[in-house]
C-alpha cells in the first residue's frame, strides 16, 4: 500500500520536506497539534508544556513502561496562526544534534480534508542525513510501538 | 585503501551519482564510462574503485574487456534510507487521521 505521507529529501540539501493530506477538515488537523492530550496521543510522548503562541515553549518527553525518561525533545514557538501555520524550534536534549527549525504549514483542500506540510531545516546536510538514517527513528518507532501496544489494550 | 567504504559517503559525490545513472540501464567498460565526463580518466577509475568497494557495482569479465554494472541489492539499500523516517510519519500521522475522526468536542 502507497504511503500518504512523502518525504522528499534531496541529496546534497540540509533540509527535508513532509507533506501529507488528511481526511480531515483543516481546523481537526490544526487541534491535534495544539491540544496537548491529543498530541500525546499521536507523538507517543508526554506534552510537559505546550504553549501555542508566538514566544510560547514546547517540551515533550519519552519514557520507558517504567517512567524513566527516554528522549525529551524542546523548542520555541515563533509564528501562530491558527488553521495556518506553526513555526518553531526543535531539539533533542542530551544529544549532539543542534536545534533544527520547522515550518508547518496547515491548508484547506476542501471542506473536509486538509494538507500539512512540514518543512524542516537542519544546521548541516551531513546532521540532516544522520537524523535521517540513524537510530533516532528507531528509537522513535519503539516508542510509537510502545503506545500501539497501550491503545490495543484500550479497545 | 583498507577504509571501510560507507555508501552514502559514496554517493555524496556528484560525479558518483552521474556514474551511477550512466549504469542504469546498462553494463559498461571503464573506457566507455569516463568518455562520458570530462573528468581526467585515472580521476574516473578511483570513483568506479570507490563504488566498486562500497559494492554499489560489481565487475564482470567479458573476454578481454570488463564490465561495470550496478548491484540492484545495493542501490535499493540507499533508496530505502529515509524509509523508517517517512514510516515514522507516516505511523504518526495515520493515528492523527484516526483519532481526529472520532474527536468529539467537549462543551
Amino acid at each position: 500500500m502507497e504511503r500518504k505521507t512523502k518525504v522528499n529529501a534531496e541529496n546534497d540539501r540540509q533540509d527535508i520536506l513532509i507533506t501529507r493530506e488528511f481526511d480531515l477538515p483543516v481546523e481537526l488537523l490544526f487541534k491535534a497539534y495544539i491540544e496537548p492530550e491529543i498530541v500525546e496521543q499521536w507523538m507517543g510522548t508526554k506534552v510537559l508544556k505546550l504553549e501555542n503562541k508566538p514566544h510560547g515553549g514546547y517540551q515533550f518527553e519519552t519514557t520507558d513502561p517504567q517512567g524513566n525518561a527516554l528522549f525529551r525533545a524542546n523548542g520555541a514557538i515563533h509564528e501562530f496562526v491558527p488553521n495556518k501555520k506553526i513555526t518553531r524550534t526543535f531539539e533533542m536534549e542530551n544529544t549532539p544534534f543542534p536545534v533544527q527549525l520547522e515550518f508547518l504549514e496547515f491548508h484547506q483542500v476542501t471542506e473536509g480534508t486538509s494538507k500539512l506540510n512540514m518543512h524542516i531545516i537542519y544546521k548541516s546536510v551531513e546532521y540532516r542525513d544522520q537524523m535521517l538514517k540513524l537510530p533516532f527513528a528507531q528509537g522513535m518507532n519503539m516508542a510509537h510501538n510502545r503506545l500501539q501496544e497501550i491503545v490495543s489494550k484500550l479497545k | 585503501m583498507n577504509l571501510r567504504r560507507d555508501v552514502f559517503q559514496a554517493i555524496a559525490d556528484p560525479t558518483r551519482r552521474a556514474i551511477l545513472l550512466l549504469l542504469a540501464s546498462q553494463s559498461m567498460t571503464a573506457g566507455a564510462i569516463a568518455s562520458n565526463f570530462e573528468t581526467a580518466r585515472p580521476t574516473v577509475s578511483k570513483h568506479l574503485q570507490i563504488l566498486t568497494e562500497c559494492e554499489l557495482l560489481e565487475k564482470e569479465q567479458n573476454g578481454r574487456e570488463i564490465h561495470y554494472h550496478l548491484n540492484p541489492k545495493k542501490i535499493k539499500e540507499i533508496a530505502d534510507f529515509i524509509e523508517p523516517f517517512q514510516k515514522m510519519w507516516d505511523d504518526r500521522f495515520n493515528k492523527l487521521e484516526s483519532i481526529m475522526k472520532n474527536y468529539k468536542p467537549q462543551e
